[in-house]
């Protein structure tokens, strides 16, 4: 330690209370300490009363809060009450009245001496001796061997977490050629007239009979319909033709990280994603143009049955939703 | 009186004939407890798990951990005859059905953000005053350990109702999971039970909620106050304080009051929060699909700078012989938490290293007398707020008239650019906190008044400053910098030479402080 | 009654009594004409012939709209032609007073109209008459109270409306700095309007993808969301966990570090 300018003066000298030297302070401090604990009583009584009491539909109203639940609103008020004035009551107890005469420890460093490190270490060598740990190799290695290999069971075990593997199922969806597009909700089937200029449908695909949908299903065949007027868009032939008069079909789960993407800017032509802001060009095949999405919209080829109701013309090309190692996205 | 003093004695001989718990008692109960507001956060963190733990405990009667489809008929209107989970209708039916459920659903939520508040703030008073220093490097260690599974835990309860909100967070996760080279949808798939969502997640988060985690945050916090109780608490300097004793409340009855009073205290101030802030009204988000989405989707603040990391991420992308690589999602959701919490973990051992400075040390720095530390913690702040601001871009944005493509570019070049200023800033903030207390020590307190000397001269009165602040401002060490990078007899530099050279530097920025006053300076002042 | 008469005879009851009672006069004068003028305008539109309704329209287009949507409404710049466009989407416009517009820069922005119903309806009949459009609807043509069905219209609500409007319909960002506005408050007219005109930003819901029963479900879900009850306290805003994590930290940890220091400091 460095010499210090100026020395430790030491401990401030103690100051007295008015409730160490008064008794009529002391009596008044315990009067406020019972006050509290009061209080706190109060407020389980309140809280007894509103449990009982108070209808659970009960409304009420207050200023700031508006029209509030009553029942809610007093059971908590009784609790709070009931628990925090008995920390109010116990602390402005231990202030008041409680000695308050600071209390020096002395401090040790945390390290062993010497000698019992020394006997620890020699501890160590006799007893490792004794147990033969040194010279028996065999047995070391042999129980090094089955230690490590009884770790691999519950390591096996957890294989079935799972019990499909992932296979190329992320890059499959329910959407085949000629599979009906359907409102969501509603399940209707649509026809290109139904869809205005500027208009958009959120749609799912008609499964095959009996087969009930699940949120699997909609977490990849979640799709979003657009009618722009077909001389906005700035496709090449094959992405043009997978259109149909105007509109054009987008996988609604986001190429970032797979929320719905269904931001539609009517007047802009723009996608955004609402999680994190990935921002996706309608009429350029929803390329993106801000955002951390670093892939655009998948999108699905339509076209119209014999019945005038819009169908896929074909599946996907890529798989829908986030990334993934195996995703061939060239 | 005399007959109650006799059982209580009876009681005590009983047990310290079984246990000998008298001679332990005797020396834990005069244990000393230094006194000082901000060494009550980690109170606060301690107490709010307590409130989770009983809470969730009361949440967990009839909460149905289910992704099984049911339609709701309980008591709320508009969700009437709605296809939802069981789990989601379980929470409905814990806000509106059971007495007093909404009101511990709220308190839980509510103790949680508190939780975890305190919990970084309880961080920064430890990082700021140095208390992380030998010998409490592993509890700094444990510490950080605990704030990440606080986290982790965090995030799971907000994801167990199963609404539209807390499934769109688990979607975000999965995508992350999903993005990890190689073996990421196989990750997914395990921790899904197969493709998203499928029907055992919720099942599965619920073992970890309830269980695994809390069981693994008793045995850490057990440990981390073992040591604090082993190696006794630091204290601030001041005078009578030294690296040689504790000066404090004992803890019968002062501190034993004074904690438990707080304990009440904490529990009725949150049960005041959830009686009337409502926290997150799952029934207006409604079930999650999928398909649905809201404006303004965030998770809770504790996620909020992941996410605002994540939302500022370039769009970048690796596509190469049928593999693809998402570093838009790598880069902010693990690599870079990864690495800022292994160097939060590892920062006491980076200091020390550092600055050569291999002492115990029990008297805290005031945060101005270390400026090097202070500035690198001021500028990880600053970093952690940029990315939280951003993660609530959309809602600034509304609320501000701005748009969320500038925030989003101001964060872009801000997450660059503020930390270094911060760091600049902070530290000369710290060097004038310096000069301010030397010029104090030296001259005295200004007292604000003029006085006319005989000859027309006008001077500020200073008041000399009492013993005990003098000892304060003056007591703390200020290290002189290590020596230069090491040389051989030729002048060649050593193999380690980048090292010691990195080393040296540190430690010149680390010893630029403000000398404070010395002897023959005050013996000087003296005698004018 | 006595303590009463005790107050008459203080000094400054006459003056007292005397503004209060000009006060009530006043408002309810103004509540009064307020309310007859909007029956008036009302009785005018019912009794109006379509006809006079077109040529008054025509009148406030040339002096209200043309210096932007053209003479004969066919649009100009920024401003977009209103031929076709129908009786709705002028009914909603002007009747929400997002038209006229304060100034070009920036979204047109919920404000009180600057046209009556009569005028708001002479408009619209006239920009009807110039081709084929939504027709604009009355609050009693759209019974949505008797119709329409909450728990329905919160799915497609979440569906449809809450990406943009925010899951309890407040309203949320768009991108560079547009933005969709909250819809409490508004018209159930209006929401319909908007839903199948598809005014600015927002897209076109035609009634063969929201079908009308569905529009009635969607407005009776906003409308009593609307109405809920905050019930588990203050409301926060209902934008979700950013402001919890403000009150958080600000009031809850504020609030604790508060009593800590108390707490920690020496009793006097």
């Amino acid at each position: 330690m460095s010499l210090q300018p100026i020395q430790d003066p030491g401990l401030p000298t103690h100051v007295h209370r008015k409730a160490d030297t008064d008794p009529k302070a002391a009596k008044r401090a315990e009067q406020q300490v019972a006050l509290l604990f009061l209080t706190s009583a109060l407020g389980t009584i309140l809280f007894i009363f509103s449990y009982v009491g108070i209808p659970q539909d009960q409304l009420i109203f207050l200023p700031i809060l508006g029209t509030t639940n009553a029942h809610q609103l007093f059971l908590g008020l009784g609790l709070a009450i009931s628990l925090f004035f008995i920390g109010m009551g116990a602390v402005h107890w231990a202030k008041t009245l409680m000695p308050d005469h600071e209390v020096v420890d002395v401090r040790k460093e945390q390290r062993s001496k010497d000698e019992d490190r020394a006997a620890f270490v020699a501890t160590i060598k006799e007893q490792g001796a004794t147990a033969g740990l040194g010279r028996r190799t065999l047995i070391k290695r042999t129980l090094g061997l089955s230690l490590g290999l009884a770790g691999l069971s519950p390591l096996l075990m957890l294989r079935d977490c799972s019990a499909e593997l992932p296979g190329d199922e992320l890059a499959q969806t329910n959407w085949r050629a000629g599979t009906r597009l359907l409102t969501d909700p509603g399940d209707r089937p649509i026809k290109p007239g139904d869809l205005e200029v500027g208009a958009v449908a959120q749609v799912l695909p008609l499964l095959p009979a009996g087969r009930k949908r699940t949120l699997n299903d909609i977490a990849k065949d979640a799709l979003l319909l657009i009618r722009i007027r077909p001389e906005e868009f700035n496709l090449d032939t094959e992405r043009l033709s997978w259109t149909y008069q105007g509109i054009i079909a987008f996988s609604k789960i986001c190429s970032h990280m797979g929320c719905a993407v269904a931001l539609y800017e009517q007047s802009t032509k723009h996608l955004l994603c609402p999680c994190h802001q990935s921002t996706f060009d309608v009429t350029r095949a929803a390329k993106v143009i801000f955002g951390p999405a670093a892939r655009p919209l998948p999108q699905l080829p339509i076209s119209v049955d014999s019945e005038g109701y819009l169908v896929a013309s074909a599946p996907f090309n890529e798989a829908v939703g986030p990334s993934y190692w195996e995703r061939d996205s060239e | 009186m005399k007959a109650r003093e006799r059982a209580a004695g009876a009681v005590a001989n009983y047990l310290d004939e079984r246990t000998g718990a008298a001679k332990w008692m005797k020396k834990t109960l005069t244990k000393v407890f230094p006194d000082h507001w901000s060494f009550m956060l980690g109170e606060i963190v301690l107490y709010s798990f307590i409130i989770l733990l009983l809470s969730g405990t009361f949440l967990t009667f009839w909460f149905d951990p289910s992704m099984r489809e049911v339609e709701y008929e309980g008591s709320y209107e508009p969700l009437e005859g709605v296809h939802m989970s069981a789990a989601y209708a379980s929470t409905l039916h814990i806000s509106f059905d059971v007495r007093g459920g909404l009101l511990m659903r709220q308190i839980h939520h509510w103790a949680a953000l508190i939780f975890l508040a305190a919990m970084v703030a309880h961080l920064l008073r430890v990082f700021f005053t140095g208390a992380f220093r030998k010998p409490r490097e592993m509890n700094w260690i444990i510490g950080v350990g605990l704030l990440t599974l606080g986290i982790v835990e965090g995030f799971l309860g907000y994801s167990l109702p199963d609404d539209l909100l807390s499934g769109t967070g688990i979607r975000i996760a999965e995508a992350i999971m999903q993005a990890i080279p190689v073996v990421g949808s196989y990750l997914s798939y395990f921790v899904f039970g197969g493709a998203f969502p499928g029907e055992l997640f919720i099942p599965r988060i619920y073992t970890a909620h309830v269980l695994l985690i809390p069981g693994i945050f008793l045995a850490l916090i057990t440990a981390h106050l073992m040591l604090v109780w082993y190696q006794k608490h630091t204290q601030y300097p001041g005078p009578g304080r030294t690296e040689k004793n504790v000066v404090g409340y004992p803890l019968l009855p002062v501190y034993m009051a004074k904690a438990g009073g707080f304990f009440f205290i904490v529990f009725g101030f949150t049960a005041f929060l959830g009686a009337v802030a409502q926290i997150n009204p799952i029934w207006v988000y409604g079930p999650y699909t999928p398909a649905q989405i809201g404006a303004g989707s965030q998770p809770d603040w504790y996620m909020g700078w992941l996410d605002g990391l994540v939302r500022m991420s370039p769009p970048i992308e690796t596509h190469a012989l049928g593999y693809t690589i998402s570093w838009n999602i790598l880069i902010p959701g693990l690599i870079i938490p990864g690495i800022l919490f292994t160097l939060m973990a590892l920062y006491p051992f980076i200091e020390s290293w550092m600055t050569g400075d291999k002492r115990e040390h029990h008297l805290l720095d005031r945060p101005r007398n270390n400026p090097n530390r202070t500035a690198i913690g001021a500028m990880a702040l600053t970093f952690v707020l940029v990315t939280l601001i951003n993660g609530g871009n959309d809602l600034l944005a509304v609320h501000f008239d701005l748009s969320i493509n500038q925030i989003m570019w101001f964060s872009r070049i801000g997450v660059f650019v503020l930390p270094p200023i911060a760091f600049v800033v902070t530290k000369r903030i710290c060097l004038a906190l310096q000069r301010a207390d030397r010029e104090m020590v030296l001259h005295g307190k200004e007292m604000g008044r003029l006085v006319m000397l005989p000859h027309g001269e006008f001077i500020e009165v200073h008041e000399p400053l009492s013993p005990q602040k003098a000892y304060q401002l003056t007591s703390h060490e200020q290290l002189p910098a290590l020596a230069a990078p090491e040389t051989d007899e030729r002048g060649v530099a050593l193999p380690k030479g980048i090292r010691q050279r990195m080393k040296a530097r540190w430690s010149r920025a680390a010893s630029e402080q403000v000398a404070k006053p010395t002897v023959e300076e005050l013996k000087e002042i003296e005698h004018h | 009654m006595a303590r009463l008469s005790r107050y008459r005879e203080h000094r400054f009851f006459r003056p007292v009594l005397l503004a209060l009672g000009l006060f009530l006069a006043g408002a309810l004068f103004t509540a009064g004409k307020a309310a007859a003028e909007s029956m008036e305008s009302k009785a005018l539109v019912i009794s109006a012939d379509k006809a006079t309704l077109i040529k008054e329209g025509k009148e406030i287009f040339a002096r209200g709209c043309s210096s932007c949507h053209g003479l004969n409404a066919e649009g100009a710049g920024a401003a977009p032609s209103l031929i076709g466009v129908g009786s709705a989407s002028v009914d909603f416009q002007v009747g929400t007073g997002r038209m006229p517009m304060a100034d070009m820069s920036q979204q047109a922005v919920r404000k009180p109209p600057v046209y009556d119903e009569y005028e708001t309806a002479a408009l619209a009949e006239y920009v009807a008459s110039l081709a084929p459009g939504p027709k604009a609807l009355t609050n009693e043509e759209i019974a949505w109270e008797r119709d329409g069905n909450a728990a329905s219209g919160g799915t497609l609500f979440r569906n449809n409306c809450a990406m943009c409007h925010n899951l309890a319909g407040q309203g949320g960002a768009l991108t560079q700095g547009k933005y969709a506005p909250t819809l409490m408050g508004v018209e159930p007219r209006h929401i319909y309007e908007a839903m199948i005109t598809g005014p600015q930003a927002m897209p076109v819901f035609g009634d063969k993808v929201i079908t009308p029963a569905e529009k009635l479900d969607i407005i009776k879900w906003i409308k009593e969301v609307e109405s809920e009850p905050s019930l588990g306290g203050a409301t926060l805003g209902r934008v979700g966990p950013v402001t919890e994590g403000l009150l958080a930290w600000t009031l809850g940890l504020g609030a604790l570090i508060g009593v800590a220091v108390w707490l920690t400091s020496k009793a006097r």
